[in-house]
């Protein structure tokens, strides 16, 4: 009995039994036949906007007015450097990897430079600086569409017991961040940082430190996203990262994580990153156009928000 | 002589945008004529609409994410229902300044953060006008269209829409006793509240004349391009904060300025075309608004740091 | 039975109380205005002074007691007391500072509107200033963040005075001379007698007891939520004031161990704000800071402490801790558990290669449970599930568990029970006598005398030093108002 209580205590686990309903009623409509294909899908789609998602997670976890808005800029331009770089040989798919972290490195550094140094709020910062990482990456990107190594566009599209390998990345790189924010001192001065920067830095945590590996991280996250999704759908396109940028703050908001900070959870990440692509699907089924879908998602952040109240949150 | 700070605010803008304006016409000597001019700012009218209603929203210490898919909307609506219907048409455009007014409401009552409830508006916006429009069309009223293409004497409309706007939401904000109260919330929300007013009230007010605003940029948009689709004005949500900032205003503490807003507006359209006089490539059209962006932001700081360390003397 | 008093009363409370949570602030208070008198109020920390006014201006409805308005009985609020013409000057300011002055008056005055509001309320606040302070040199055009602090505090009382409609029946100022220069101040003076004499009336409160002997009719004296004096102004003379504000309770003698200073100070900062005085801590002291509260007290343990911690570096020894006490504002973390909120300054200690090890986390944790007595069955409850004085005990069991040499206490135990306070007390001594420093704010006199060394600050700077015996109640208190040190 307690145990369930303790369950349904988590913000998480709404967002697991609203997938769980979606699926069903998909599954029910098509007769029994899309279950295997449907949840693969929903893995392959959902670990893309998992791993994004926790980047903007851990930005959005420091507290009111922290957010990201280079991520589809940095996604874009990660992926096409990195497969500029690798130019379809297989022998450099690691060194197209490291590329790519060394991109997201760099736009971190910057879009923290820019709040500190100009002393302007992240969402500017960080959407002025997507100007010009989406510019070089139009840029960089003339010419050819360029194919991903043979190997890498292999492993990106093929599954491991059934379960797509991107999916198994994503989870890895969850776990990790399930650690940092769990287990870490790093995690503690975050959550920390998020609920009272002001007393933060009267515990003695270094704020602006933990501030700079937030983005710094949170940038780097995108990039592996971007190296990945280039990998997956066979070359990078200028506009790969567009709809990550609002599906990396839907998701967050939806999986749980507190908006106004100090409060987040992987978990959640997932149960919301696989409800909005079965939501899309689902409704897809239903012959719905885009337009319901639209409206749908919409509402559904507004109820989440609604739901979870900014009130207590924000004392 | 002291400067004041709003005096200060204003500086930069014009100047930013006197600077591309000569450079501009020295690139280029014909954008020096009525035609010239009416090409350079013709798309101005409607980002400085969309602005002007964003930056009533900052003037409350908020922040509007779905300004972009909400012109989108109302331009679908003026190229469908208010060209085919009026009446229908006026009443769905008033639901959705009602609408805005209600978001402001909901966000101060529940204290939830703008950026995320917007963010969530934004979904349904862009479904509406998808709905509406699914693929580009539409046919914008004749009015609309008579409006904005019209020649006026001496002066292109653009220059004159341009200068309409900033005059008229000037006396709304600026001088107007209500426009007092509104920044008043913006700096001071306590005290506002102490004195006796409802801020609530207020707040939903300020979010309502952005709707109108935005129902505006809507219409003129429509006017200019004839047709409309569901994405015609995405980028307008990052174009109107730019704007704003770039006119001086501030995020918080109820700092903004109409005229400084109408001149941001004008200085990012004219920023497109200086660029392609410069002959720099279109690929590094948007990274150079961008830096144009930090440029204005990194000035300012400087002139306020100068201005500090004036004043501590 | 003077004249004042068969005058019309504008405000009358009577018998008010007020507690917040454990603490009265108002214990059976009156206190009662007439037309055409000022009445100075003092009394040192906590005397109930804010309370009252609060109370007054309607902003706080009492738990017991009656106000009545103009002799009516019956309706309180904010809105009635703005209707009966009460008028406060707030000791934080109160102004938009994004808006110009006239602004501001349209703010401040809802029937300010209509056509050629912005004129009329020009004329309306520079007549008032140019009557209050003739010879002011203030654009009303301009912005209040462009006014220096003396000039927003000069508008705001010029705003309070003015009338639009009708005229301000009472006009409350708290600390209105504050940032006023002596000039300025003498102007404001001169101005409230003639409001005065006019009819009005004045509810004047100052740390410089010379204005207030000099400008009121009456003083009321509170003490620990309680009116303990209300007589004309000219019963009184500084050296009474003093003695009235203090304790009527004899001093009990408190044992101070006397203490080798060592040669070297553990802790400096200069002399600042024009004051003579800097200030020095040596190891294992308990050093007291003193004086009326917002006098700067509060600024000078965050710049100590601001300028020994790094914003970007995790620091290997911590040097200072930190006790706060605003626990909402800059202690807590109200999602955490007690536990985490406890271990949050000691991570380094509980950890290896950044893992925070649970065991030594908990094992910290229940050692402090049983050491401060932190009351709760569970240390992972949520920390909002303590009283005030529990959570007070672990944020100073926090700093405690640290290893840092130097504890910063800012003002913790406002607000806290008696047994709690004893408690800590205890604690503080024998870390102290361990080698241990603290450097306290209190603005609690008891706690003052704890204290082997204390500083009396006033208007930002250290008024005096007071070592050993010199730590008297009277000694503090005469340091702590302008023109008391006479006495």
């Amino acid at each position: 009995m307690t145990a369930t209580r303790a369950l349904f205590g988590k913000a998480w686990i709404w967002s697991f039994a609203a997938t769980a309903l979606v699926w069903i009623v998909t599954v029910l409509f098509t007769g029994g036949a899309s279950s295997v294909g449907l949840s693969q899908a929903a893995l392959t789609f959902a670990a893309f906007s998992v791993i994004v998602g926790i980047g903007q997670m851990f930005v959005i976890t420091l507290g009111p007015g922290n957010i990201d808005l280079s991520v589809p800029a940095n996604m874009t331009l990660s992926g096409t450097l990195a497969l500029k770089l690798m130019d379809v040989q297989d022998g450099m798919i690691l060194a197209g990897l490291l590329v790519s972290i060394l991109i997201g490195i760099a736009i971190g550094v910057c879009n923290f430079a820019l709040i500190k140094l100009l002393r302007i709020p992240p969402i500017i910062a960080t959407l002025s600086m997507s100007f010009i990482v989406q510019s070089t990456a139009i840029w960089a990107n003339r010419g050819l569409r360029i194919k991903p190594p043979e190997t890498l566009a292999s492993f990106s599209t093929a599954y491991t017991f059934g379960i797509p390998n991107v999916a198994l990345v994503a989870l890895l790189l969850s776990f990790v961040a399930w650690v940092l924010l769990e287990k870490t001192i790093y995690g503690r001065w975050i959550a920390a940082i998020g609920q009272s920067p002001f007393a933060a830095r009267m515990a003695g945590i270094p704020v602006d430190g933990t501030r700079f590996v937030t983005y710094v991280l949170c940038a780097v996250l995108a990039a592996i996203c971007g190296y990945l999704l280039a990998s997956f759908s066979g070359g990078a396109a200028l506009n790969m990262g567009a709809e990550y940028l609002l599906m990396s703050i839907a998701v967050v908001v939806i999986g749980g994580t507190a908006v106004a900070g100090g409060n987040s959870n992987v978990p959640g990440i997932w149960g919301a990153s696989l409800f909005m692509f079965l939501v899309v699907s689902m409704l897809n089924t239903y012959g719905f156009g885009a337009g319901i879908r639209l409206i749908l998602t919409g509402f559904i952040i507004i109820a989440v928000i609604l739901a979870a109240g900014g009130k207590q949150a924000t004392r | 002589m002291r400067l004041s700070s709003g005096t200060i605010r204003m500086i930069i803008p014009a100047a930013s945008l006197a600077v591309l304006l000569v450079a501009v016409f020295y690139m280029q000597p014909r954008a020096m004529s009525y035609t010239g001019l009416n090409l350079l700012f013709n798309l101005a009218v409607p980002i400085a609409l969309a602005t002007i209603a964003q930056m009533l929203i900052m003037a409350v210490n908020d922040l509007d994410l779905s300004m972009g898919t909400f012109v989108s909307f109302t331009a679908c609506v003026t190229a469908t229902f208010l060209q085919s219907s009026p009446a229908l048409g006026v009443l769905i455009l008033l639901g959705a300044v009602a609408a805005y007014a209600l978001m402001g409401i909901v966000i101060y009552v529940r204290q939830l953060p703008s950026i995320v409830v917007t963010l969530g508006m934004s979904f349904v916006w862009g479904g509406l006008a998808v709905l509406m429009l699914p693929s580009p069309g539409g046919e914008a009223p004749g009015w609309a269209r008579w409006l904005m293409t019209s020649k006026p004497p001496y002066v292109p409309m653009a220059i004159v829409a341009s200068i309409v706007i900033a005059v008229l939401t000037h006396l709304l904000v600026m001088r107007s006793s209500f426009g007092v109260l509104i920044r008043g919330v913006g700096g001071n929300a306590r005290s506002v509240e102490r004195a006796g007013w409802s801020v609530v009230g207020v707040r939903a007010a300020a979010y309502g004349l952005a709707g109108f605003f935005g129902v505006l940029s809507g219409i003129a948009l429509v006017g200019l391009t004839t047709a409309a689709d569901a994405n015609i004005a995405l980028r307008y949500t990052l174009l109107s904060i730019a704007g704003v900032i770039l006119g001086g205003g501030e995020f918080v503490g109820g700092r903004i300025s109409p005229i400084g807003a109408v001149i941001g507006a004008l200085t990012l359209t004219l920023a497109g075309s200086f660029l392609s006089f410069m002959r720099i490539s279109p690929d590094w059209q948007i990274g150079a608004q961008g830096a144009i962006l930090i440029v204005v932001l990194a000035l300012r700081l400087l002139l306020n740091r100068l201005e500090k360390r004036e004043n501590n003397r | 039975m003077n004249e004042a008093v068969m005058r019309e009363e504008v405000v009358a409370a009577r018998g008010i109380k007020v507690a917040f949570g454990a603490v009265k602030a108002l214990d059976g208070a009156d206190l009662v205005l007439r037309a055409g008198e000022c009445v100075g109020l003092v009394g040192h920390n906590g005397a109930g002074k804010s309370t009252i006014v609060n109370v007054i201006n309607g902003g706080l409805s009492p738990q017991e007691g009656t106000v009545s308005y103009g002799g009516a009985a019956g309706y309180h609020g904010i809105a009635a007391a703005r209707a009966s013409g009460v008028r406060c000057v707030f000791q934080e300011l109160s102004l938009c500072p994004n808006l110009t002055v006239t602004e501001n008056v349209r703010v401040m005055h809802g029937d300010l509107k209509g056509f050629g509001w912005r004129r009329r309320g020009l004329s309306l606040v520079s007549g008032q200033l140019d009557e209050i302070f003739p010879g002011h040199r203030i654009d009303c055009d301009s912005t209040v963040e462009d006014l220096s602090i003396a000039e927003r505090q000069m508008v705001e009382i010029a705003i309070s005075f003015a009338a639009c409609t009708e005229r301000p029946r009472l006009v409350i100022l708290d600390e209105p001379t504050s940032s006023l220069d002596a000039g300025l101040a003498a102007q404001l003076m001169t101005y409230v007698r003639r409001f005065v004499a006019a009819g009005g009336s004045v509810l004047l409160i100052s740390h410089i007891l010379g204005e207030i002997l000099s400008t009121c009719d009456r003083i009321v004296v509170m003490k620990d939520g309680k009116v303990v004096a209300d007589r004309p102004a000219t019963d009184f003379d500084t050296r009474r004031l003093v003695e009235t504000m203090g304790s009527v309770v004899r001093e009990h003698g408190f044992q101070r161990t006397a203490k080798e200073k060592a040669r070297e100070p553990i802790l400096s900062m200069e002399a600042r704000h024009g004051s003579q005085l800097g200030l020095q801590a040596f190891s294992g002291e308990i050093i007291g800071l003193a004086g009326l509260g917002g006098h700067g007290q509060t600024e000078a343990l965050l710049d100590l402490y601001l300028s020994a911690n790094s914003n970007w570096w995790p620091a290997r020894e911590p040097k200072m801790a930190f006790v706060a006490g605003d626990r909402a504002l800059n202690g807590t973390f109200s999602l955490w558990s007690i536990r985490r909120n406890l271990s949050i300054s000691s991570l380094k200690a509980l950890s290896s290669r950044s893992m925070v090890d649970p065991a030594l986390e908990d094992g910290l944790s229940d050692t402090w449970k049983k050491r401060i007595e932190i009351r709760t069955p569970d240390m992972h409850n949520p920390i909002l599930s303590l009283s005030g004085g529990n959570q007070q005990k672990v944020l100073f069991a926090r700093a405690l568990a640290t290893t840092a040499r130097i504890v910063l206490m800012d003002d913790p135990m406002r607000g806290v029970d008696v047994g709690t306070k004893q408690e800590v007390y205890e604690i503080l001594r024998a870390e102290a006598a361990a080698g241990r420093t603290f450097i306290w704010y209190s603005t609690e006199m008891d706690e003052i005398r704890l204290c082997d060394r204390v500083y009396v600050f006033r208007d930002g700077a250290i008024a005096a030093e007071l070592v050993g015996d010199q730590i008297t109640e009277a000694n503090v208190l005469a340091a702590s108002f302008a023109g008391g040190e006479a006495a």
